[in-house]
Parts: structure tokens; C-alpha cells; sequence
């Protein structure tokens, strides 16, 4: 739903009526209906208002009103309910409603909204500064295989590119009109590259004589085979579907009594002392990867923190100049570098004595 | 593929005469006195046998709702009143029949109010189609001048046609809204029963029909309930007017055999999906409200009915809205949840509040702004609103959002992702889910 509200106070015009030929036609809408069921015509009494003087006045609402004998009130319902009729003044030499719905959307209605929003005004329902131009943002328009597109006042404009709305907004504020249909070289609604069907009328011609003198059938027996599918759900599409069921939650919000679950839950294999200490044989080191022992089993030098290297004491104080090994890294790369090799030389000497020690436990 | 032989709508494109020559040389009016002469209950079995199910969505055996008309009305006066307020987002074949082969449909009226023993037809066309509305006036006009329909007709049914219409609501569609508002009303559905066929239009009894079911109903009981129930699929069957929108090569509206499948629709009429068949991301098969189906599933499914039921969407009006890799699908539909929002008539809580509120959530998910639990949060509110509202309107705000999630969870949830990495926003979020 859209609220929807009369125009302020000031821009209200005093009164309204319609036209002697409006008046005329009016007359005859009203007497489409029955006897007591003048109301009906109020949408196109409010729908010829509106054409008359570009928009929906209060004025004009009660006018309707008096005309056929309704409470202000409905008229007004009516008026703020559809969408169609203007509650404000519109641009005069054109009201561009552009369809935004997703048919046209992906057809590239935004551009189109874009080249309003810089040629008319940035907002919809606004005037441009001349007053002549306005533009708004509509739901479908029902020219869908024609997206994208706009209306203006009666007619459509469709098959349009940003390029060919501003010519066709320039031409409307110069007072020109335009061919309104497909802007594209294309016929109405039918492929653009051609027709793939009615393609021949005096073939369609012959086959409609064709029917009409065709020897008569023996009357059917009309079996009426009633539909199978239930008609009230005919069209509706499945929608229970079971991953868009909600009831579904992870972790389950069902609680489930422990006891039952351990009922239901595969016993576990009994203890086995033998195998309990026991790992996968490709853990175990059937397949030795470590034949020749870890180089460094604290990993290699240049891994270290320096705070660990070997003969360093570890603290905030610990990296002072007494130690030899300087700052690391920062201050002192070369001194750095030295006291690396010396450390790396040391590791691999013990790393050497602890693989020794590992083949020996084997 | 369908031939013209046996299409029904032989001007669809307006290239041939508009008249009412025109039409009747390509076969309209034609024997309509020797159908009506067969009395209503030939015409209501024969329709009933040719299996026609309702064009304008829901699928309703048209036959089956005819003859639920009061044989008798006791004086009170009946109606036919047809929904041409066509603005399901990508319908767009009622428009096509109006301004183009009206003929279709002043016979159709006529016939149809005969068989269920209406008086007189009102036509709500939706208030855009302008140009389409004076069309159809010219038609109606021409069978007045024809003798065809009116008082002391040449058919020997005494039938008034009226041209009404809306000014720009969606809901005025769904058919006992379309009653409030052809009675000088705000659009607002009624509550059933009473049925319409019980108590419609000034309270008197009443059927609601499409402008297509309508208008392709003189060709079948002319050609006969055989010749239709042998195109497409048991339950089925027939033809139909296919709109294909959005990113094909030749967008176009097409009648069509039922049960055609969405390639060969595409390769024959629409040039094709833009980019080639491995850019196709996702169909929308039947109209807004129709849940979206991705590319894989709906490639080789027949386009009818049960087909689309199938994949867990719905056929609806048959506008094929195809959507390449380019389209922001979620985006494409939080628009659609937009359009339902501002259409809402206001009248079920669920319904006016919940239209918001998903668009609200819908926005969020575009830009990933979201926590992921609210992905479940938002399907657990759609089905909420689905089912709990007078009309379907609401049904068809929740049904898009719900085949989104579906179809395209991952999709959400990268966004969400994508967001959350990149999140550091200055202002505190002020849009809450309410």
C-alpha cells in the first residue's frame, strides 16, 4: 500500500466542472449501469477529470461525488486508492511514468529513470523548473515483451534506449509529438527479426472456409472427463518443499529424553587393551617418514623467535648490548646475521645427537 | 510447433484487417447462431469436454465455473464480467488481444453470457490500456452496428457488452475485488463464499473470466471440444498466448501449443537466450507471483500446468520472464517484492504489514546487510503471510521470496558474506527488521 494524500490547500483550485462534451459523455457512462448503480461510473468520471485538467482536485472529487449522489467520503476513497489518478499537478506537455518492475528492470528501466532524474527532476512527482515536465516511477505497465518502456498521458513508448527517452523528452517539451509504439524497426509485439507465425493472411482465410465447410462430424459423445488434478489448487505450486520448511533448525529445538537416545544409538566396540594405544598404521610409522630424524625438531633458526635463541636470557631487559648478539633484525642486520649462524651451527650439532637418540629407542 | 491452421488468434499482431470484416473473413462470427441454437448445456459440456483450464492463472477448468451459474435466477439479472485488468508483472497477452483481435472476444461475451444465462457484460479493462480500451469500443461498437449483439440480435440472445475500467490497481485483478471496484469501490477482495456465480456484481449472480479463456471459446465450440483436447498434454491441453520477456533475442507474445518445452519456445520464437543457453541463469514461467526456477531445471520442461507444478513453480499466465547471468536475481526480486508491497490493498494484516516487512528484509539481502539467520527468518515469515489472507495476493508476494531461497541460498548467503567482510560503516545501522 502507498499513502496517498490530496495536494495542500493552496494549490487547490476553487471549483470544478466538467466540459459541456465531458458533461455529455458523462451522462452516458452513468447510464451503462443499472437503475440505483450510478456509483460504478465513479472511476471513469474521476479517470475523465483527471484527463480534463491534468490532474484530481478536491473539487473535482466532490463534484463526481454530487454527480452521482455518493457520500464525499467514497469518492475519496476512491481517489487515494488507485494509483493512477494524480492528487497533484502534474508537468503540463508531459507526465513521464516510467515502468521500474522487474520485466523492465532487467530490460534497463533504471537508465531510463536515470535520464528523467537528470533531465526533469531528481525526485519523481516533481516538476521541472518550467513546470512543463514531470516524471514517476510505475508498477508494471503491461508491455512487458516491449521493456523497456514509458507512458505518457495515453499513449506508450517502447523498446527505448536512455538515448531515445531524452529524444523524446525533448520533443514533448518542444511541443512535438511522437510516434508512439516500438521504438525499435519492429511490428508491435512480434519478434524483432521477424515473424514466426500468421505469416500468410489469405492461407489463414482459406483455412477459416475450410472449417466452415467441413462435412459435419458425427455428434460426439462429450465424455466429460473432469479434470484430475483438484481445481482449487490447480495452479498453485508446491510450496512444501522440504528445504524451505522453517521447521527445520540446526541445532534441532527438539529435546530429545537421553534415554531414548542412547536406545537408538549403535553400541560401542568393547575396550581392547591392545589396540586402545594403538594408532593408523599410516600415524604409526609403517611408512617411516622420519628416517633420517628432524634436522631441528624446535625447527629451523631462521623460524626462531629471537628471544629463544640459545644463551639469550629471556626477559624485557635480556636484549641488552652485554649478551653480544645486539638488537635483532632492526639496529644491527650484519651482527644479526653472525650470531644466526653461530646459534644455527649449534642447533644442528644437538639436532644431529637427537635423532641418533630416536634410532636407538626404535 | 503449433501451425497457424490451428492458432486461434489469427490477427494477434494486428498486421491483418482490424475490422470486423476482417475478422469475420478469417472465420469470427461464424455460425454463432447455429451454437447458440444448440442451447447452454451443449455449450457448457462441449467446453467442460475440451478441457479448457482458465487462462488468467489459477487454472480453473473454465467449463466447470460456467455451469456453476444458477440455471433459474428468478428475474434477477445475471453477468457475464470479464478481467481484462491485466498486471501480473510480465503479462502482457490480454493487451494484444484487445487492441488487436477484439472480435475474439465481443463473440466470446456473447456466447459465454449465453451459456450461463448472463444478461449483459461488463469489461473491466485495467485504466493503462488507453489505446487498447478504445479498441475494443470500436469492436463492440461495429457488432452494435452488425446486428450481431444488442437487443432483437441477429444471434436470437438479447446480450449487452459495456466497457469499463480500472485506474491502476493490481489487486482489482483477483476477482471479487474487481466486483468492489466495478461497483464504485476501493478494490478490496471479499471475503468467500458467497461465490461470485452466488452473489457477484450488485449482489447478483456472476462469472469472473480471463479475457483469453473467454475469447478463445467461439473457435473451440466452432471447431469443436476434439480438435482443442487433442493439442498438448492430458489436463493440459489447448493453446496458448506465451509472452517471453526480458533476456531474449526477439522478446515477442506467441500462441503457442500447451506443453511446448521453454527451448524449443525460445529457439523457435525467441531468437534464443541472449549470450547463448549457458548464460541462462533462471525463469520466472508464469508471471510475478510464479516462484523462479534456475536454468537447469526448466530448460527441457513442458510449459503447461503440471509441467512448471512439477519444478515447484506455477504456469500462472505463461509471461516467461528469462533472466541471463547479468540479472542481480536477488535484487530482480526484491522488486517484484516491492511491486507487491505498493499493490497490497491494505485490507489483511498479514498482507499489509508482511509485504513491507519482507521487502524491508529483501533490500537488505541485496546489499548482504543481513545476519545470516534471517535468510530462515524471512521464509519462516512467508509462510506465515501465505495462506492467511483473503485474497492470494499475499500468497504471491511470499511465493517469489520463498523460490529465491530455494533456488538461490548461496547466492544470499555470499552477499551476506561479502558484506560482512567489508563491513566497517560509520552510522549505526537505523533500519531494523520491525
Amino acid at each position: 500500500m502507498s499513502v496517498r494524500r490530496l495536494a495542500e490547500a493552496t494549490v487547490q483550485p476553487a471549483s470544478f466542472a466538467f466540459s459541456a462534451e465531458n458533461a455529455a459523455w458523462a451522462d452516458l457512462t452513468i447510464a451503462k449501469y443499472p437503475e440505483g448503480r450510478q456509483q460504478s461510473a465513479v472511476i471513469p468520471l474521476l479517470m475523465r477529470a483527471q484527463e480534463q485538467e491534468g490532474w484530481v482536485s478536491k473539487a473535482a472529487i466532490e463534484t463526481v461525488a454530487d454527480m452521482l449522489s455518493m457520500p464525499y467520503i467514497r469518492v475519496l476513497e476512491v481517489a487515494t486508492f488507485y494509483t493512477q489518478y494524480q492528487l497533484k499537478p502534474m508537468g503540463t506537455k508531459a507526465h513521464i511514468q516510467v515502468c521500474g518492475t522487474t520485466p523492465c528492470m532487467i530490460r534497463g528501466a533504471e537508465e531510463l529513470m536515470n535520464v528523467c532524474r537528470s533531465r526533469i527532476h531528481h525526485e519523481q512527482f516533481h516538476t521541472n523548473e518550467s513546470g512543463t515536465l514531470s516524471w514517476e516511477e510505475v508498477e508494471c505497465l503491461g508491455a512487458c515483451v516491449n521493456a523497456p518502456m514509458v507512458m505518457v498521458f495515453k499513449d506508450t513508448y517502447e523498446d527505448l534506449t536512455p538515448e531515445r527517452l531524452e529524444e523524446i523528452i525533448d520533443a514533448f517539451e518542444a511541443g512535438r509529438s511522437v510516434e508512439p509504439g516500438p521504438q525499435v524497426d519492429r511490428y508491435y509485439s512480434a519478434p524483432a527479426t521477424g515473424f514466426t507465425s500468421l505469416l500468410d493472411e489469405d492461407a489463414i482465410k482459406r483455412n477459416a472456409r475450410a472449417w466452415r465447410d467441413r462435412p459435419a462430424e458425427p455428434a460426439a459423445a462429450a465424455a466429460v472427463a473432469s479434470p484430475a488434478a483438484p481445481p482449487s489448487e490447480a495452479a498453485r505450486p508446491k510450496t512444501s518443499a522440504e528445504e524451505t520448511n522453517p521447521a527445520i533448525k540446526s541445532p534441532s529445538p527438539v529435546k530429545t529424553d537421553p534415554a531414548v537416545e542412547r536406545a537408538e544409538s549403535v553400541k560401542a566396540p568393547a575396550v581392547n587393551e591392545a589396540q586402545a594405544n594403538k594408532a593408523e598404521p599410516s600415524v604409526e610409522g609403517d611408512s617411516d617418514q622420519r628416517k633420517s630424524g628432524p634436522k631441528s625438531p624446535e625447527g629451523s633458526a631462521d623460524m626462531k623467535a629471537p628471544e629463544l635463541m640459545k644463551g639469550e636470557p629471556v626477559g624485557a631487559d635480556g636484549k641488552g648490548p652485554a649478551t653480544g648478539a645486539g638488537e635483532p633484525g632492526i639496529q644491527s642486520a650484519g651482527k644479526d646475521t653472525a650470531g644466526r649462524t653461530a646459534d644455527g651451527s649449534d642447533e644442528t650439532a644437538r639436532g644431529t645427537n637427537t635423532g641418533t637418540q630416536g634410532g636407538e629407542a626404535n | 510447433m503449433l501451425q497457424d491452421k490451428d492458432r486461434i488468434f489469427t490477427n494477434i499482431y494486428g498486421r491483418f484487417d482490424r475490422s470486423l470484416r476482417g475478422a469475420m473473413d478469417r472465420g469470427l462470427w461464424d455460425g454463432t447462431d447455429e451454437i447458440i441454437a444448440k442451447g447452454r448445456d451443449w455449450i457448457i459440456n462441449e467446453m467442460k469436454a475440451s478441457g479448457l483450464r482458465g487462462r488468467g492463472g489459477a487454472g480453473f477448468p473454465t467449463g466447470l465455473k460456467w455451469s456453476f451459474m444458477p440455471k433459474d435466477t428468478k428475474g434477477m439479472p445475471a453477468y457475464l464480467v470479464v478481467n481484462a485488468d491485466e498486471s501480473e508483472p510480465g503479462t502482457c497477452k490480454d493487451r494484444e488481444i484487445l487492441r488487436h483481435d477484439p472480435h475474439t472476444l465481443v463473440e466470446g461475451c456473447l456466447i459465454a453470457g449465453f451459456a450461463m444465462g448472463a444478461t449483459a457484460a461488463y469489461i473491466y479493462v485495467r485504466g493503462e490500456f488507453i489505446r487498447e480500451r478504445e479498441a475494443l469500443q470500436r469492436a463492440i461498437d461495429e457488432a452494435y452496428a452488425a446486428n450481431l449483439i444488442g437487443r432483437g440480435n441477429k444471434n436470437g440472445y438479447d446480450f449487452e457488452i459495456y466497457v469499463h475500467h480500472g485506474a491502476g490497481a493490481y489487486i482489482c485483478g483477483e476477482e471479487t475485488a474487481l466486483l468492489e471496484s466495478l461497483e464504485g469501490k476501493k478494490g478490496q477482495p471479499r471475503l468467500k463464499p458467497p461465490f461470485p456465480a452466488n452473489m457477484g456484481l450488485y449482489g447478483a449472480p456472476t462469472t469472473v473470466n480471463n479475457v483469453e479463456s473467454i475469447a478463445v471459446a467461439p473457435t473451440i465450440l466452432r471447431r469443436g471440444a476434439g480438435w482443442f483436447s487433442s493439442i498438448g498434454r492430458p489436463n493440459n491441453v489447448g493453446t496458448k498466448l506465451f509472452m517471453l520477456v526480458g533476456h531474449v533475442n526477439t522478446p515477442c507474445t506467441v500462441e503457442e501449443a500447451m506443453g511446448i518445452t521453454f527451448r524449443e519456445l525460445v529457439e523457435k520464437h525467441g531468437g534464443g537466450v541472449r549470450g547463448g543457453w549457458d548464460n541462462l541463469l533462471a525463469v520466472i514461467p508464469g508471471g510475478a507471483s510464479c516462484p523462479v526456477v534456475k536454468a537447469e531445471d526448466i530448460i527441457d520442461c513442458p510449459m503447461d500446468f503440471d509441467g512448471l507444478r512439477e519444478r515447484k513453480s506455477s504456469f500462472g499466465t505463461a509471461a516467461v520472464i528469462v533472466m541471463d547471468k547479468s540479472t542481480d536475481i536477488v535484487k530482480a526480486i526484491a522488486r517484484l517484492s516491492y511491486f507487491f508491497k505498493h499493490e497490497s490493498c491494505g485490507q489483511c494484516t498479514p498482507c499489509r504489514e508482511g509485504t513491507g516487512w519482507m521487502w524491508r528484509v529483501m533490500e537488505r539481502l541485496v546489499r548482504g546487510e543481513a545476519q545470516k539467520r534471517e535468510i530462515d527468518m524471512l521464509l519462516d515469515v512467508t509462510k506465515q503471510v501465505e495462506g492467511h489472507t483473503i485474497c492470494a495476493l499475499g500468497d504471491a508476494a511470499a511465493w517469489p521470496i520463498q523460490g529465491l531461497i530455494r533456488n538461490f541460498r548461496p547466492e544470499i548467503e555470499r552477499r551476506i558474506d561479502e558484506f560482512s567482510y567489508n563491513a566497517h560503516r560509520v552510522e549505526p545501522v537505523l533500519v531494523a527488521a520491525e
